[in-house]
C-alpha cells in the first residue's frame, strides 16, 4: 500500500463524507474549540458528562478530511468512557501520529483509531489529525481556552 | 555598469535553455518524480548566476562595507552599492538614493508604517487599505493606528477580485494620510491599475504605498510611471537571496522622514549629548547590512533585465491563459479570482474536498502548491472560504507542468471519488 493509500484509507474517507456526531448533542455542559489558523480548520467539540463519565461527544466545525474524519472517529469512541481514560487514549493517539518512522507505534489499544497511524509519514498533516483531540483534552483539563495547533 | 552577463534580447524566450539556469530543477521528489515547483508565490528558485555571486562575494571579498580603509572593504562597499543602482535601475527610480534595503517587503512596509507614521499620522487621521492585501500590508497599518489614534479603512474588492475603484474617491477624506495596495495580489492574481489609483490619491493629497512583493518580478515596474510614494520588494521572490528586500521611497520623502532603527552607519556624529544622522539612504540602514543579499539582488535584477521582463511576462501570460484552461477542465473545480488582468496566480478550490487534502495528494505526484489562506484571511473571509489551493508560475514553468498538475488533479479526485 502507497503512503497516500495509509493517509486516505477508506474508514477515513467515509468518515470525511458521512461525519458520525457531527452535531451538539443534547445536554452537552463541556464544549472547547479547536482551531489551526495555517489551514483554517476549525471545530468545536461537545461533551456531555456526568459525574466522570462521558455519556455524549459530538463535533461542529469544518475542516480536511483528516481532521474532520479524526473529530468523528474520536467522538465515536469516547463515549461512555471515563475522563480518566479519553485522557488516556489522547495520550495514546498523540503518541501514535507522532511517533519517530522507525518505530512501532502500539496500535492494539487504539482499535479503529489506528487507522490514522499513517498520518505519521505526513509531518504537515500531524496538526490535523490531533487537532479534535487537543480541544478533547482541554475539555477534559477544564483548562477554560480554546486550543490551536501551529 | 555593465551587467554581469547578457542574453540575446531578441532571441524567443527559451524556457528549456533557461531551465537549465537553475539547478534545484533538476532534482527528483517523493520517490523519483521530477520536480515541478509551482509555488513560486511563496519563493521563487535561484538561478547559477545568482549563487555564484553569493560564493564570489563569500570566498572573494567579503567585508564589511563604508568604513574600511583596506581593499577588500572597498571591493565589498563598491559592490554594496553597485547592488543599489542595480535594484534603482530595475525599477527605474529617479536616483539610486532613493532605495533602501531592507530584510524583505515587509520590513520595508514596517519602514513607512513607523517613520512616515510619525511625520504625518495623528489621532483621527485614516490609512486606507485595499481588501486583498496581505497580512504585511495590513498589520503594519493596524499597528501605527493603534499607537495613533488613526482609523484604518478598507477599499472593497468584487466577487471577480477586482478592486472596487468607483469607491475610491470617497474614500479618500481629508483625513487621509496614505492609501496602502498591492500591484499584483498573491491570493488572487489581480494586477491593480495603481497609476490610475496614485492619479485619483494625489488629487485627494494622499501618499500611496505600492506593495510589489509579487509584482515585480512578472512584469516590468517603473515607479516613476507608476507614480507612487513608496514601493517595496522583496529579493527572495525576485529569484534572489531570503533576507534582502528594498524600499523605494520618493527622496524628499526619505528627506523628511525621521530614522526607523538606530545604530552604526546611520549616523553622522554622535556624542551623549546629541546625534546627528546620516544623509538618505545610510539613514534608513542601521547596522551591517545583508551585504551577500544586496551581491546575490543585484545578480537576480541583472539576470532578469538581461533576459527581458517583457519577455518574462509574455511567456507567463501564455502559461497563466493555458493554465486557466487546463483547471477549468477540471470537474468540480472553481477558479477563485477573475480578474480581468491577472498574473502569475492559479487560486482554487475543489467541491467536496478541503485544499490541504488536495496539496498532500499532489504533492505525493511531485507537484509543489501551497494551499491555506495565502496571508490573506480578509480575502477568504470575502469568498466566504478557509482556504484555497494555489499554483503560482514563475519564469522557468512549462505547460508540460501545468498538465502535471491536471494529472495530479485527476488523482485527488479518484482517492475522493
Amino acid at each position: 500500500m502507497s503512503e497516500l493509500s495509509e493517509l486516505y484509507q477508506e474508514v477515513i474517507l467515509d468518515h470525511n463524507k458521512r461525519p458520525r456526531n457531527f452535531h451538539v448533542p443534547d445536554g452537552a455542559n463541556r464544549h472547547v474549540e479547536g482551531f489551526n489558523p495555517l489551514c483554517g480548520d476549525h471545530f468545536t467539540i461537545y461533551l456531555r458528562v456526568e459525574g466522570d463519565l462521558i455519556r455524549d461527544a459530538g463535533f461542529q466545525g469544518a475542516g480536511c478530511a483528516i481532521s474532520k474524519a479524526s473529530a468523528s472517529l474520536m467522538t465515536d469512541s469516547i463515549k461512555g468512557r471515563t475522563l480518566a481514560e479519553a485522557d488516556r487514549l489522547f495520550a495514546q493517539f498523540h503518541g501514535m501520529v507522532t511517533a519517530p518512522g522507525d518505530e512501532v507505534p502500539d496500535l492494539d489499544a487504539l482499535g479503529k483509531l489506528a487507522v490514522f497511524a499513517g498520518v505519521r509519514e505526513f509531518p504537515m498533516r500531524v496538526k490535523c489529525a490531533s487537532l479534535a483531540w487537543h480541544a478533547l483534552h482541554a475539555a477534559i483539563q477544564q483548562t477554560g481556552e480554546s486550543v490551536t495547533t501551529e | 555598469m555593465k551587467p554581469a552577463f547578457e542574453l540575446d534580447r531578441q532571441a524567443a524566450f527559451d524556457v528549456q535553455r533557461v531551465r537549465e539556469d537553475f539547478p534545484i530543477l533538476s532534482r527528483t521528489v517523493r520517490g523519483g518524480r521530477p520536480l515541478v515547483y509551482l509555488d513560486n508565490a511563496a519563493t521563487t528558485q535561484k538561478p547559477r548566476q545568482v549563487l555564484d555571486a553569493l560564493a564570489g562575494y563569500y570566498t572573494g571579498y567579503n567585508a564589511n562595507v563604508h568604513r574600511g580603509v583596506h581593499q577588500l572593504s572597498e571591493e565589498a562597499t563598491a559592490a554594496y552599492e553597485a547592488g543599489r543602482l542595480a535594484v534603482s535601475r530595475f525599477l527605474n527610480t529617479r536616483d539610486p538614493r532613493e532605495i533602501v534595503f531592507t530584510r524583505n517587503a515587509t520590513e520595508a512596509v514596517n519602514l513607512v508604517a513607523d517613520s512616515f507614521g510619525r511625520l504625518k499620522v495623528r489621532a483621527g487621521d485614516e490609512i486606507l487599505v485595499s481588501a486583498m492585501e496581505h497580512h504585511s500590508n495590513i498589520v503594519p497599518w493596524q499597528m501605527l493606528c493603534e499607537r495613533t489614534g488613526a482609523r484604518l479603512r478598507v477599499l472593497p474588492i468584487t466577487d471577480r477580485g477586482e478592486l472596487v475603484l468607483d469607491e475610491l474617491a470617497g474614500l479618500l477624506t481629508d483625513r487621509t494620510r496614505l492609501l496602502a495596495v498591492t500591484h499584483l495580489s498573491n491570493a488572487l492574481g489581480t494586477v491593480n491599475p495603481v497609476h490610475e489609483i496614485v492619479e485619483v490619491a494625489h488629487a485627494h493629497g494622499v501618499a500611496v504605498l505600492v506593495d510589489g512583493a509579487q509584482a515585480a518580478y512578472h512584469m516590468p515596474v517603473d515607479v516613476q510611471a507608476i507614480g507612487c510614494d513608496f514601493y517595496v520588494i522583496t529579493g527572495h521572490k525576485l529569484y534572489g537571496p531570503t533576507g534582502i528586500g528594498a524600499l523605494y521611497g520618493r527622496l524628499d520623502w526619505l528627506e523628511a522622514m525621521p530614522p526607523y532603527q538606530g545604530g552604526g552607519d546611520m549616523i553622522a556624529s554622535v556624542t551623549f549629548e546629541k546625534t546627528t544622522y546620516n544623509a538618505v539612504p545610510a539613514k534608513f540602514e542601521a547596522g551591517t547590512p545583508h551585504i551577500a543579499g544586496v551581491v546575490g539582488l543585484r545578480a537576480a535584477v541583472e539576470y532578469l533585465t538581461a533576459l527581458g521582463m517583457e519577455r518574462i511576462a509574455a511567456h507567463e501570460h501564455e502559461l497563466l491563459a493555458y493554465g486557466t484552461e487546463v483547471l477549468q477542465a477540471v470537474p468540480g473545480l472553481r477558479l477563485i479570482g477573475t480578474a480581468r488582468q491577472k498574473a502569475s496566480i492559479l487560486s482554487f478550490v475543489l467541491d467536496g474536498v478541503h485544499p490541504h487534502d488536495i496539496g498532500t495528494i499532489v504533492d505525493q505526484e511531485g507537484v509543489a502548491i501551497r494551499t491555506g489562506h495565502h496571508c490573506a484571511q480578509p480575502v477568504m473571509q470575502r469568498f466566504g472560504i478557509p482556504a484555497t489551493a494555489r499554483a503560482s508560475l514563475a519564469l522557468y514553468n512549462t505547460r508540460e507542468e501545468l498538465d502535471a498538475l491536471a494529472r495530479a488533479l485527476a488523482r485527488v479526485r479518484e482517492v475522493f471519488s
